[in-house]
């Protein structure tokens, strides 16, 4: 087990530059996931630290040692590919058995590792199969299985569950999570899905464009994302943002397009006249007779909980969970609030926490 | 009126059955096809067969006389020999297209500028008529005015004209040579589209599990190309096996049929010579070679156990 650092790491393919100076630091053990939509580097980044792309400029230390020169091999990771990457003419058992096998390590050492990660993953049925003979899911788990195989210091999964289908990867990723608690083996964990990664992570990287966004525990970034782009891709459904400026004498409110009157805290660090865009999550949202009336537009019941979509009368879209069941028609009008602790304000221009 | 339906009723369901049942509607379907099959394909390989047991001449039916051109050609040392070329041509040119197509194919696989101008020049050998490069190699192997030869000789390594084609072992040695340039695009680059094949992340996998470069070749590349390797080579053999033209162009089996081939020479005894019967058979005698080579790539190369579907 090692802890990773990374220090001001640049990545440019030809003249195209991905990266812009990343610096993530990682403490052994950790589970952490980078998150962040397609194109925003985290899967280069995740090929960086195993040494399949090389290091346009700043540094990767894995332990104490910094291996920006040090070929895949000599780095003792272990990676796990969003397509599996199973030899398709080996075994199972031969499968996880590969690296050993290069090493030329003892036979019966080879078995007792396989045979060991095997049980973990309760693979032992399966262990003369060929991999065309398996499930997704199994698939996925001997991927795992030559990785846990190798005892490496740090593991590194490459959106390892999105060829599964929805119910499968809810089961794994309980699965890796339980797996982590007990090797506690260093993690690094490539996702695109905000849910995964904060479900498993014990620190979570949003990227964006080539740049971190934040870097915190799952419920920090939930509670107090950064900036407009972390509020809008951490939690599910996605937060609602308003555009307006901060008004009021005595006590500070927020006034959006069509009259939408917000009241806020007392102490905020905005200046009265500044425009900004006001988030709050949908499922903070409560009916209430002195809040701002919405329009609404789809009623989505899903059982545990209704979703409500409508506008705002400056236009904007509003999304509102409830808990509670309501008989809502579309067309109807009604008046929403929520506690002024929990709502989220942003500078308009750079989009930065207020 | 009552009558004359029930009389026509079975009629319809007789001629509803033949063309309507599925069993009878597939052979409907399937009847132009096997016919052309049938004339195209069985009709002159039957022909061929029956010849050999005829001794037929050219302008003279012949009568069925058994195997007697087998028993005859059995003692017939030329006829020996050209088996003997046959299998050494066969056998030395495939391995030498082989192991110099696979390397070929790996080096295109590679990541070169200019990567799909050098896929065509490759491709050159395959695309020009076989008689076209025969004429160019009858004249680099020509006794007087060979270039490699006059290179050679330029460069000091030799002192004499080599006689390429007048002597048995180099004339075996440069019929090969020409076969194996004119074959290797064939082999490289169905090889080479079977790499591509292999999807980048195994040898990522391979990489971080700590292979070199040697181990990546002979535990991923190797094992996954094996069954496009034994479809291009059983081809590859089938193609050499019966090869005509080249030899017809540089040497015409000689010097001292020391390159004749069991195709060749079946042409000169059966065409050139007349006898359509004793041609025929030399033709016939081949085929025994042909199917040990297709049964031997499919049952010992071409099926694996990991190539096969799902389910267990």
């Amino acid at each position: 087990m090692a802890s990773v650092g990374i220090r001001d790491v640049y990545k440019s393919f030809g003249s195209t530059e991905i990266l812009h100076g990343v610096s993530i630091d990682i403490v052994d053990g950790e589970f952490v996931t980078l998150v962040g939509p397609s194109g925003c580097g985290k899967s280069t980044l995740l090929r960086m630290i195993a040494g399949l792309e090389n290091i346009t400029g700043g540094e990767i230390s894995i332990g104490d040692r910094v291996v920006n020169r040090v070929a895949p091999k000599e780095r003792d990771i272990a990676m796990v590919f969003q397509n599996y990457a199973l030899y398709p003419h080996m075994t199972v058992a031969e499968n996880m058995a590969f690296s050993l096998m290069l090493k030329s390590a003892p036979k019966s050492e080879i078995d007792t590792r396989v045979n060991r990660a095997a049980e973990i993953l309760g693979l032992v049925p399966l262990l003369s199969r060929y991999p065309r003979q398996l499930s997704g899911g199994q698939r996925q788990r001997v991927a795992m299985g030559r990785a846990i195989v190798r005892s490496p210091q740090v593991f590194l999964f490459d959106e390892p569950l999105s060829n599964l289908d929805a119910k499968l990867r809810v089961a794994m990723r309980a699965e890796i999570k339980e797996l982590h608690q007990r090797l506690k083996t260093t993690t690094i964990y490539v996702t695109h899905d905000q849910i995964e990664a904060m479900t498993m992570a014990d620190k979570i990287v949003v990227m964006h464009d080539g740049l971190v966004e934040q870097i915190g525990k799952p419920l920090e970034l939930y509670d107090r994302p950064d900036n407009l782009f972390v509020a809008s891709f951490i939690g599910s459904p996605a937060m609602n943002f308003l555009r307006g400026s901060i008004g009021g004498d005595a006590a500070p409110v927020f006034r959006g397009k069509g009259d939408v009157t917000i009241p806020l805290p007392a102490d905020i660090s905005a200046t009265a006249g500044s425009s900004v865009v006001s988030g709050i999550r949908p499922e903070h949202l409560m009916i209430s007779d002195g809040g701002f009336p919405v329009e609404i537009v789809v009623v989505e019941p899903t059982g545990s909980e209704l979703q409500v979509i409508g506008r705002t009368p400056g236009g904007e879209e509003i999304v509102a969970n409830f808990r509670e069941r309501h008989a809502f028609e579309p067309g109807q009008t009604i008046r929403l609030s929520a506690d002024p602790s929990l709502f989220h304000l942003f500078n308009a221009e750079t989009g930065k926490r207020l | 009126m009552a009558s004359s339906q029930t009389a026509a009723a079975p009629k319809t369901s007789m001629l509803a059955g033949l063309t309507e049942s599925r069993g009878w509607l597939s052979l409907w379907f399937m009847l132009p096809a096997a016919l052309l099959l049938l004339i195209f394909l069985t009709y002159p390989l039957g022909l061929g067969v029956w010849l050999g047991f005829t001794d037929a001449r050219i302008g003279r039916p012949g009568v069925f006389i058994g195997l007697e051109n087998y028993q005859y050609l059995w003692d017939d040392s030329v006829f020996r020999l050209s088996i003997f070329n046959t299998l050494l041509y066969t056998t030395a040119a495939s391995i030498l297209k082989f192991v110099l197509g696979l390397w070929l194919a790996l080096l295109l696989n590679e990541n070169l500028p200019f990567k799909s101008f050098f896929r065509a020049i490759v491709l050159l050998p395959w695309v020009v008529p076989t008689v076209l490069s025969a004429i160019a190699f009858w004249w680099i192997f020509d006794s007087q005015f060979s270039i490699i030869s006059w290179a050679l000789i330029e460069m000091g390594l030799i002192d004499e004209r080599i006689n390429f084609l007048g002597d048995p072992t180099n004339a075996r040695l440069s019929v090969i040579a020409a076969n194996v340039w004119r074959g290797i695009p064939f082999v490289a680059i169905t090889l080479l589209a079977g790499l591509q094949t292999i999807p980048q992340s195994l040898y990522e996998a391979a990489t971080l599990d700590g292979a070199s470069r040697w181990q990546l070749f002979r535990y991923v590349t190797l094992p996954l190309l094996t069954p496009i390797i034994a479809i291009t080579m059983t081809f590859s053999v089938l193609f050499t096996f019966t090869d005509f033209q080249l030899i017809y162009v540089l040497t015409r089996g000689g010097p001292v049929n020391a390159t004749h081939l069991m195709a060749t020479l079946s042409f000169q005894r059966g065409i050139s010579g007349g006898q359509l019967g004793e041609g025929a058979a030399i033709a016939v005698a081949m085929i025994p070679f042909l199917l040990g080579a297709i049964l031997f790539s499919y049952f010992g190369l071409q099926r694996r156990k990991w190539q096969q579907g799902g389910g267990d």
